[in-house]
């Protein structure tokens, strides 16, 4: 296989990332404090919690209530991090999360471990694959879903400058680190990350460094990827996304996550409006996930570099 | 009344089970070994001498006990319990948490696994199915019972309120739920990290019959198991608050949350072994 545009030394999990972008979060700014729902080690919480324990806030198992709290604590400028898995930080509590902090458009910011197929063995009960379609579908709502360890450590810190709700989502599995070490984030701003002429591919949090690697064989294939890195799916980058599309004229969307409500769909929506353009999907097909380890689910439920490969190709013919 | 005979026969199967479970969590390196062990006393005593069930699997369990998990994470026991009862091949085992398996992670039936009527995992919701459940055994006409059980972290979350107000209101009084009382969860002791204060007096306050049981020793279990099934049928729900201590039966994992969601290395494997009779034969 051809050489990958980006190379990595180190492989870190994402949540990592949000657990030392809180912790230094915390350290500019007094105002941050945490929540976790009893799983403080999934989270990364840990260093927060010791560093500033009266600004730390154990809820037990109870989600509902975190955000209920989370939400409450605005009033008077606390900037509350909410931590628990994606699913028990979005399906579990959509109606509080909708209710108090979406419609009451309060600073409260969601961040979700063990998103999508890659928590593994734990399996589908834990494997929420529907996050990003609920999360954006209510308004005042941010979603924001980093690639690497970096990119997620950087998100963590913008979203604690930036004034309403987020949902920032990232992972549980060791994954390559490619993107800069302190880059400044720009919330809603697309990453040009490699450029080409034949289709774009807008990829967003594990399948970024999957789409890296589709575009090594498809080079060697003679075909020019344009790689996107949609961190930020909503408010998504109109402007990036019909600026790829006026040249490449296709679309793959590559995403960890239904293709019911993601990033396709977001995509989707763009470009029926403004220019309408054939585009494939990598994502899960309408179903649950499963146990088993991180690499199978993802070739099985058709989320790898291989499938963002054949996806490509297919998409290029119906141009 | 269970013989001596019998309790000795029960015990014998539970270091089986005890064994399945650290086995089954060591061989893919995840899983719930504490809870599981913790709970084997309990989940012998049902399936091997309380309950009546069938092990030709019908969803609809007519006429048949029905066994809910509600904190479904420690499937390894459930898993082990149901295939030594004779739900499906002991050597499916072998399969636990690996891709293309019917022992999900956490227990499904999506893959139809015998013994399995609801899916658990997300914490907090069985006792509202369990309660559904039994409500429609009443509809039925059915005497038979409902059992569920439930963790007690689990109990921080507020719906198994919502149903323990909703059980004692409907008198749904053919159900037996028992907590896993062994003070620990994720983060800790649950004195620390969220305190339950008192639950027996919580529980009754929510109007339900209580009982406070020992869940680490097998003629006390089938004791208050028998004495909890003479209280149905009264009017109220029965809660079996049930003590236990996290990983009993392997020393280094006894009572402590370090092992809540952690396998055992290969070293801890076999001294974890050794410290359990293999009497059924392994998987
Ligand atoms: C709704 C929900 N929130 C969080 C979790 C993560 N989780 C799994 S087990 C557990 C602790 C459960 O404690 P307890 O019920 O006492 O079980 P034990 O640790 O004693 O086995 C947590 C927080 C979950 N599975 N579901
Ligand atoms: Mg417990």
């Amino acid at each position: 296989m051809a050489e990958t545009k980006f190379t990595f030394t180190e492989k870190k999990d994402t949540r990592s990332g949000f657990g030392d972008g809180l912790l230094e979060a915390g350290r500019n700014n007094e105002q941050v404090v945490g929540l976790c729902a009893d799983l403080i080690g999934s989270l990364k919480m840990g260093a927060f919690q010791k560093e500033f324990p009266d600004r730390f806030f154990q809820t037990g198992i109870a989600e509902a209530n975190m955000m209920g709290l989370a939400a409450g604590m605005t009033i008077g400028g606390k900037i509350p991090f909410t931590g628990t898995f994606a699913n028990f930080s979005t399906g579990r509590v959509y109606d509080q999360i909708r209710q108090s902090i979406a419609y009451s458009e309060k600073n409260v910011k969601i961040c979700a471990s063990h998103a999508g197929v890659t928590l593994g063995e734990d399996g589908a009960t834990h494997q929420i694959l529907e996050d990003i379609g609920m999360m954006r579908m209510l308004p005042n709502m941010t979603v924001i879903n980093p690639c690497d360890y970096n990119q997620t450590k950087a998100a963590t810190l913008a979203i604690a400058d930036y004034q309403g709700p987020v949902y920032l989502r990232f992972g549980r599995p060791k994954v390559p680190i490619f993107t800069p070490d302190n880059q400044k984030f720009e919330i809603g701003k697309a990453i040009n990350m490699i450029e080409g002429s034949d289709v774009t591919i807008f990829a967003t949090g594990h399948l970024v460094w999957e789409a890296i690697e589709a575009e090594a064989i498809l080079r060697e294939k003679g075909i020019s990827v344009e790689l996107i890195n949609i961190h930020t799916i909503k408010p998504i980058d109109e402007a990036a996304i019909l600026k790829s599309i006026s040249k490449t004229r296709c679309v793959v969307t590559a995403e960890e996550h239904q293709r019911n409500g993601g990033l396709g769909d977001a995509v989707a929506q763009v470009l029926a409006q403004h220019n309408p353009t054939p585009q494939e999907y990598v994502a899960v097909d309408d179903q649950f996930g499963e146990s088993g380890k991180p690499e199978q689910l993802m070739k099985k439920y058709g989320l790898d570099a291989e499938h963002i490969v054949a996806a490509v190709e297919k998409v290029i013919k119906r141009k | 009344m269970a013989s001596q005979a019998n309790i000795q026969e029960l015990e014998k199967i539970a270091s089986q089970v005890r064994r399945d479970i650290v086995r089954m969590v060591h061989a893919v390196n995840s899983g719930h070994p504490g809870g599981s062990l913790g709970c084997t006393d309990f989940f012998v005593a049902l399936y091997f001498h309380i309950l009546k069930h069938n092990i030709e699997f019908d969803m609809d369990a007519k006429k048949e006990d029905l066994f809910f998990l509600s904190n479904g994470h420690i499937s390894p026991v459930w898993y082990s319990v149901l295939a030594r009862s004779g739900y499906f091949e002991v050597s499916e085992l072998s399969t636990f948490r690996k891709i293309n398996s019917r022992l999900q992670g956490h227990p499904t039936t999506e893959e139809h696994l015998p013994g399995i009527r609801i899916a658990s995992g997300s914490l907090g919701q069985g006792l509202s199915a369990a309660l559904g459940a039994a409500q429609t055994k009443k509809l039925n006409n059915e005497d038979n019972l409902v059992y569920v059980l439930m963790g007690d972290g689990e109990l921080q979350e507020g719906q198994i309120w919502e149903a323990a107000m909703y059980g004692a209101h409907h008198k749904v009084d053919n159900i037996i739920a028992t907590v896993d009382y062994n003070g620990q969860q994720i983060d800790g002791p649950i004195s620390e990290v969220m305190d339950l204060k008192d639950l027996k007096a919580k529980w009754q306050a929510f109007g339900w019959e209580v009982i406070e049981s020992n869940g680490n020793n097998m003629s006390e279990i089938i004791k208050s198991l028998e004495h909890a099934k003479s209280l149905t049928g009264k009017g109220k729900p029965v809660l079996n608050l049930m003590k236990t201590e996290m990983g009993y039966g392997v020393d280094f994992m006894q009572g402590t949350h370090k092992w809540h969601g952690v396998a055992p290395n290969d070293d801890e494997l076999a001294n974890a072994l050794s410290q359990l009779e293999e009497t059924l034969g392994d998987y």
